[in-house]
């Protein structure tokens, strides 16, 4: 595939993933952010996320799975994860945290764990539609190309 | 009547024979209808004769002439029961006769003068009507004076003094009084601009610093317009007493008051009408009275409050003139305060752009009245070469070429004043008559000379060079001019010195004129309006602006993810970020250098105590790094807990590129920066 129909791709993509809700705003302004100093930038920042959000589900998993159920150290979790995915512009996420940081207000175990297999979900969505991103990325730059920043 | 004459006496015999009963009663009858019929003219007589005005007098004449006839005529018919002479009944028939006319013509009278007196009736219906609403009308001319009256007393009140405090509270107090308001607050824009703040209220006496976001639509729909508005009792503003018990609250009006902040001056450049700043006004009526904001009220309050309104051309250049001059005279006054700086050198001169030409237009407009008083001609020649803009401390330049040219002024009693500056070529150097002055201009600098020929009365050689020393004054003065210090000159050369140039006098001797030449060191701007920018935030595209070359900062936020896209933030707008992920780290590594400290306080009680920490290690507020706090908490309490800590901004994540450029500037400018929640 050529460099154009590639980049064709990369806008279609992004624009979807925009349109659904996966990525809001602040995506684009971190992409705003990647320059000659910091090319790798995006990326970076998204792979940490992963990092964190494998971690931070482990956590929620484990403390759900106590018994009792420490609610607060749940939230907190959930907290932390609100967070990231707010910096990263993970909309869809970030909307599922804030429902289930209500369920653990509320003491709901049972909206509590349907919310974790909502945001498990909603992670490895996100985490493959970001992967597939960033592999047309990197084939437009082997191709030479330049990557197009979203408006 | 029949009646038969007898043949004894010529008498009247009446036809009927004299009943006793019913003649008697005849007669009576008779006689007491003559009585009335008497009487009424006398009564209309006397009335008439008693009122001013009837407009009928031949008509009562006419009635009375026929009542009274009828009148006669039952008198007469008395003598009629019984035998009586043919005079009698003579009399009786001519009176008969009489009236029987008059009662025609009367009859007849009539019908043109009852139509009269009726209308006279509806016409005085009408008068009655007209009076009564003109006393109403009366009422309402009389009210609007009485507004006015109180509108100038007011006016007046406000405008006898220039203490803002003393204004503002006086407007209060004097509205509470003239409206009977329950409750008359002023509500005044924070630094910030986005919030407004209880400034003055009429009834409590320390208003607790209650704050409103300013982009209510309520506070928007009353700043738009220059009128009063009615409000809700229930929105933000007009909720300021505590409601004790169940009452109604009265009607509340809001109306804007124009604020002229003195920084949006700059001379020649008013503000325009989009950047005013506002402050709102709220008044209250009493709550428990039926009473409503009637028009006149509301009038009232849009003129007390738009006590500024659009400047007229002529009180612009008013206000412009007590400007220029007022911050003239506080910088004379400064440095003459400042003089010991001034001796041990440790002044330090300012450095702006500026307009050449305006510090010299100034100059001369301020010296032109005196100089037109005293009939001296003034004139300025500036070279063509001459920069337009030129970077020195624009103030001192301007105080100098005053002095001169008032010391010119001065001492002249006639003829005339010339003032030229050039740019000084270094061949001109040569004939500055000081050796040791070898002045170097370059690219980025240049020479101003300037010189100021007066045909006044010169001075003495020999006394020249007492002239630069301070409190001498020159023995030689024969003109009884204002006395002067003897400062300006001392001062003058000291301005000089510092400006890397030289100033001296050549005169050639009493009545000659004197001349007065100075050459100072400016700097040439890189471009002509780099004082007029301030920091042009709004820069787009992808590039690397270093708009905040090297800011040191510092980033404190346990999670990995958020700092590590606030450092990219930073590092994108060309800070030299550092990054901390949890307090003790961030305590450990703080340093003055770090100008600004983002700390994320999504996370409990930490950032707070971290605020706290960080104050206590820095004794000194201008050494210590502004703190900020980053949250996503939309919650006022959050807000009011970094405000009560020391904090001295808040901002709202997500952040964007741009935001955080105009956070930082806004952050540099202000000191402080609280992120309407």
């Amino acid at each position: 595939m050529d460099v154009l129909q590639l980049q064709r791709k990369l806008r279609e993509h992004q624009a979807a993933m925009l349109r659904e809700g996966f990525l809001d705003d602040q995506f684009s302004q971190l992409q705003k952010l990647q320059d000659e100093s910091s090319p790798d930038f995006v990326i970076e920042v998204v792979k940490m996320f992963f990092d964190d959000s494998e971690k931070l589900l482990h956590n929620m998993t484990r403390a759900l799975g106590q018994v009792p159920v420490d609610f607060k150290q749940v939230d907190a979790h959930v907290h932390q994860y609100k967070g990231s995915s707010a910096s990263v512009g993970a909309a869809r996420v970030k909307n599922v945290c804030a429902t289930f940081r209500n369920f653990c207000e509320t003491q709901n175990l049972e909206g509590c764990v349907r919310c974790l297999q909502q945001l498990q979900q909603e992670y490895s969505l996100l985490k493959n539609n970001l992967q597939y991103l960033f592999r047309l990325q990197e084939e437009i730059q082997a191709a030479g190309g330049s990557i197009p920043t979203i408006e | 009547m029949w009646f038969k004459a007898t043949e004894s006496c010529n008498c009247i015999e009446p036809q009927w024979p004299a009943d006793e009963l019913l003649v008697k009663y005849q007669y009576i009858s008779d006689f007491f209808i003559a009585l009335a019929y008497f009487s009424i003219p006398l009564e209309l007589i006397y009335f008439v004769k008693k009122s001013a005005v009837f407009p009928y007098r031949w008509v009562l004449v006419q009635f009375g002439a026929f009542i009274v006839l009828c009148g006669a005529t039952h008198l007469i018919n008395l003598w009629t029961f019984t035998v009586h002479t043919r005079t009698v009944a003579m009399v009786m028939t001519a009176a008969k006769v009489l009236t029987a006319v008059v009662s025609c013509a009367t009859a007849l009278m009539l019908v043109h003068i009852i139509p009269d007196l009726l209308s006279v009736k509806t016409r005085e219906l009408f008068l009655k009507n007209k009076a009564a609403e003109l006393d109403r009308e009366m009422g309402l001319i009389r009210t609007q004076e009485e507004t006015g009256r109180h509108v100038r007393m007011l006016t007046h009140e406000i405008r006898s003094t220039l203490d803002r405090h003393t204004i503002l509270k006086t407007t209060l107090i004097e509205l509470g009084r003239t409206l009977a308001l329950e409750e008359c607050a002023l509500w005044m824009p924070t630094r910030t601009g986005l919030e407004l703040q209880l400034a003055y209220t009429l009834r409590q006496q320390n208003p607790v610093g209650y704050t409103v976001p300013i982009h209510l639509p309520v506070i928007n729909q009353v700043f738009s317009s220059n009128r009063a508005v009615k409000i809700s009792p229930n929105c933000p503003v007009a909720r300021l007493r505590p409601h004790t018990g169940k009452y109604l609250p009265g009607e509340v009006v809001a109306v804007r008051v124009p604020l002229l902040n003195l920084s949006n001056f700059q001379i020649y450049d008013w503000p325009e009408v989009s950047t005013r700043s506002y402050a709102l006004m709220v008044l209250m009526l009493p709550s428990d009275s039926a009473r409503q904001w009637h028009v006149h009220e509301l009038e009232l309050v849009e003129v007390v409050a738009d006590q500024e309104t659009e400047l007229t051309a002529e009180q612009r250049l008013m206000v412009e003139t007590i400007l220029k001059s007022s911050n003239l005279l506080a910088t004379l006054i400064n440095d003459v305060l400042d003089l010991s700086r001034l001796e041990d050198g440790s002044l330090q001169l300012e450095t702006t752009t500026f307009s050449l030409h305006s510090v010299f237009r100034e100059v001369l407009n301020l010296i032109k009245p005196v100089a037109s008083v005293k009939r001296l001609s003034l004139t300025l020649h500036l070279a063509s070469d001459l920069p337009a803009y030129a970077v020195g401390d624009e103030k001192r330049l301007m105080q100098t070429i005053l002095n001169v040219v008032g010391n010119a002024v001065k001492f002249s009693k006639e003829g005339s004043i010339s003032i030229t500056a050039i740019v000084a070529k270094p061949e001109s150097f040569k004939d500055a008559r000081i050796p040791e002055f070898l002045p170097v201009p370059s690219d980025s600098h240049f020479y101003l000379r300037v010189q100021v020929k007066d045909s006044g009365s010169g001075i003495n050689p020999q006394d020249i060079p007492k002239l630069f020393t301070k409190f001498a004054q020159s023995q030689a003065v024969q003109t009884k001019g204002p006395a002067g210090s003897g400062l300006g000159l001392a001062i003058c050369r000291r301005f000089v010195n510092l400006m890397e140039g030289h100033i001296w006098i050549e005169s050639e001797g009493i009545g000659k004129g004197c001349t007065v030449t100075f050459i100072v060191k400016l700097g040439i701007p890189d471009r002509p309006n780099e004082s007029k920018l301030a920091f042009a935030p709004k820069v787009p595209g992808n590039h690397v602006s270093t708009n905040f070359g090297g800011l040191k900062v510092l980033v404190m936020d346990d999670n990995g993810v958020n700092r590590s896209v606030t450092k990219g933030l930073l590092l994108h707008l060309g800070c030299d970020v550092t990054t901390a992920g949890s307090s003790e780290e961030c305590l450990r590594i703080i340093s003055p250098e770090h100008r600004v400290v983002f700390m994320d306080v999504c996370t409990g009680l930490d950032g707070y105590e971290l605020a706290i920490r960080i104050q206590e290690k820095f004794k000194k507020r201008q050494d210590r790094p502004l703190i900020v706090a980053l949250t996503g908490n939309t919650n006022k309490v959050t807000k009011e807990n970094c405000m009560r800590v020391g904090m001295d901004g808040l901002i709202l994540k997500p952040v964007s590129v741009d935001k955080m450029r105009g956070v930082l500037s806004e952050l540099l400018e202000h000191r402080v920066l609280f992120e309407a929640i």
